[in-house]
């Protein structure tokens, strides 16, 4: 079992090392000529106006919001999911009532009109 | 002589001890070999794909493709590979160098990490660990963390934009796509990948068609890939989040772009068409490999038609059939499956794949109608008056007369 994690912890150190090899050949081998207008960032051909790192209003905060909330809850559903085979009816009944107050929150939370794009 | 991969790491483990190396140490040798190996040969089939993709899409389009290097163009995606590797790499002033280097290796790193667990034959599983679907999932949402560093670290207002329509996109299609997965967990009764494919006997496309369509929509939403490619829309913000990239750091996301689609295209494979089962499969492993390589690459033919048929859709529209459609859907698809799955527990295995199916198109069908209705019942499109219209002038009434 151990050894099983132990493969995905070099795995973790294998995938970042393969692009970032890719990356630094071409570093090596091409050419490097800064100048001043080239290193501008793009904004359409003009010079960039004020600090680009702005803030803006985000639509969707309340979307992150129902994402945790059912992120978590299918979390909660995976071990449910996991000893299906091994479950008794109620406890079947018991997970398919989780599942409905899951969907009454979706429903509320379209009533409450924040699935709107506003 | 029937499994090679097996055969090789044998010879090899008993070259490594031969040579008095300790066993541990044989063993981390060996694992890390497996490693670049299986992630060389997932980068080395999508420099293959960019060739095939590039020919399909001529085709589509009604054009021929690549054709000028090597034959049929095969070459060409390696003359592409030597030219991006011989460009400037620019960095733009102010960007932040640490995340913006950052940013396309972890975008590359988190598909490739999903390839240590997948099942490529009977004997050759990967990491076959208990905890495989969270894994995946919990791996395949570094993608979002790489377009984020890389939208906030360019100094660009587009790629910023671009960077937070990625977040809404991602963080609103994760639910269907996670619960989707937990359908086939629930068939096979197991969260791990081999565990999964060994429970299809009968393949989980056919017990539910319906988990397998939302799988597939919401892991292209995922990689950002038309109909789906607000992230990087060229007519309204530029190229979105790798506006500012160039060179092999641009590379990487195109290729990290094309190994997800595979990837998914793999995931399909594994979760709902057998993974590497087929006909001798199991008594000749290396046949495991060619039936999982084919159905992956069905899956990504599949996501290719579709970019090449489907305009993009609005961004509104996205998120609207992400949380009132799919999610609704997948919620009553699960509810379903459960019960359907403890009623005919003990039943033939015919009689369990029909009802199943029969339920999931009986289903969709209800979906489609729902839709229709909701559709025809909201009130007519507001037009605004007073509005300019070009319109020929009238001609004078004198003029028939």
């Amino acid at each position: 079992m151990l050894d099983t994690w132990l493969y995905i912890g070099i795995f973790f150190l294998v995938a970042p090392l393969i692009p970032a090899v890719a990356i630094l050949i071409p570093k090596v081998i091409a050419p490097r000529k800064p100048n001043p207008i080239k290193l501008e960032t793009y904004e359409c051909g003009l010079e960039t106006v004020g600090d680009s790192q702005v803030q803006f209003r985000v639509q969707y905060y309340i979307f992150a919001l129902i994402f945790l909330v059912f992120d978590i809850e299918a979390v909660f559903l995976f071990p449910w999911a996991v000893a299906f085979k091994q479950l008794s009816l109620f406890m079947v009944v018991e997970g398919i009532i989780f599942i409905l107050i899951l969907l009454a929150g979706l429903v509320y939370a379209w009533r409450k009109r924040v699935l709107e794009w506003a | 002589m029937s499994d090679p991969v097996n055969l090789i790491s044998e010879w090899f483990r008993e070259l490594l001890l031969g040579w008095g190396l300790s066993s541990t140490l044989v063993q981390l040798i060996s694992f890390a070999i497996g490693a670049v190996v299986v992630c060389l040969v997932a980068m080395t089939v999508v420099i293959l794909l960019i060739w095939v993709e590039r020919k399909i899409a001529g085709r589509i389009q009604d054009r021929l493709g690549p054709n000028r290097a090597g034959p049929f163009g095969l070459l060409q995606p390696f003359a592409d590979v030597i030219k991006i590797m011989t460009k400037e790499m620019i960095t733009p002033d102010g960007a932040d160098s640490v995340p913006f280097n950052l940013a396309p290796v972890i975008s590359v790193a988190a598909v490739l990490l999903i390839w240590a667990v997948i099942p490529f034959a009977a004997t050759v599983v990967g990491a076959d660990i208990h905890v495989g679907v969270l894994y995946i999932i919990a791996v395949g949402s570094f993608g979002i963390v790489a377009i984020l560093m890389a939208g906030w670290s360019s100094n660009n207002k587009f790629a910023l934009l671009g960077a937070a329509r990625a977040v809404a996109q991602m963080v609103s299609y994760e639910v269907p796509m996670v619960l989707a997965l937990l359908i086939p967990v629930l068939l096979a009764g197991s969260m791990g990948i081999n565990g999964i494919v060994e429970a299809q006997n009968v393949w989980f496309i056919l017990l539910a068609p319906i988990a397998t369509l939302v799988f597939l929509i919401t892991s292209m939403a995922e990689v950002g890939r038309a109909p789906f490619d607000l992230l990087e829309a060229e007519s309204e913000i530029v190229a979105g989040f790798h506006t500012e990239y160039s060179g092999m750091k641009f590379g990487m996301f195109y290729v990290g772009e094309f190994l997800h689609v595979f990837t998914i295209g793999a995931l399909i494979a594994t979760f709902f068409l057998g993974g590497w089962r087929g006909p001798g499969a199991a008594t000749y492993p290396i046949l495991g490999f060619v039936y999982f390589y084919l159905k992956a690459f069905l899956g990504y033919f599949v996501i290719t038609w579709v970019r090449l048929s489907l305009p993009r859709i609005r961004i509104d529209h996205m998120l609207a059939f992400s949380w009132k459609i799919l999610t609704p859907l997948i919620l009553v698809i699960l509810m379903v499956t459960a019960i359907l799955v403890k009623v005919l527990e003990n039943a033939n295995v015919w009689l369990f794949t029909l009802v199943m199916l029969t339920a999931n198109v009986f289903i969709g069908w209800a979906a489609v109608q729902i839709m229709k209705q909701v559709e025809q019942s909201k009130p007519p499109q507001q037009t605004f008056e007073g509005r300019p219209v070009a319109m020929a002038p009238k001609p004078p009434a004198s003029a028939n007369s």
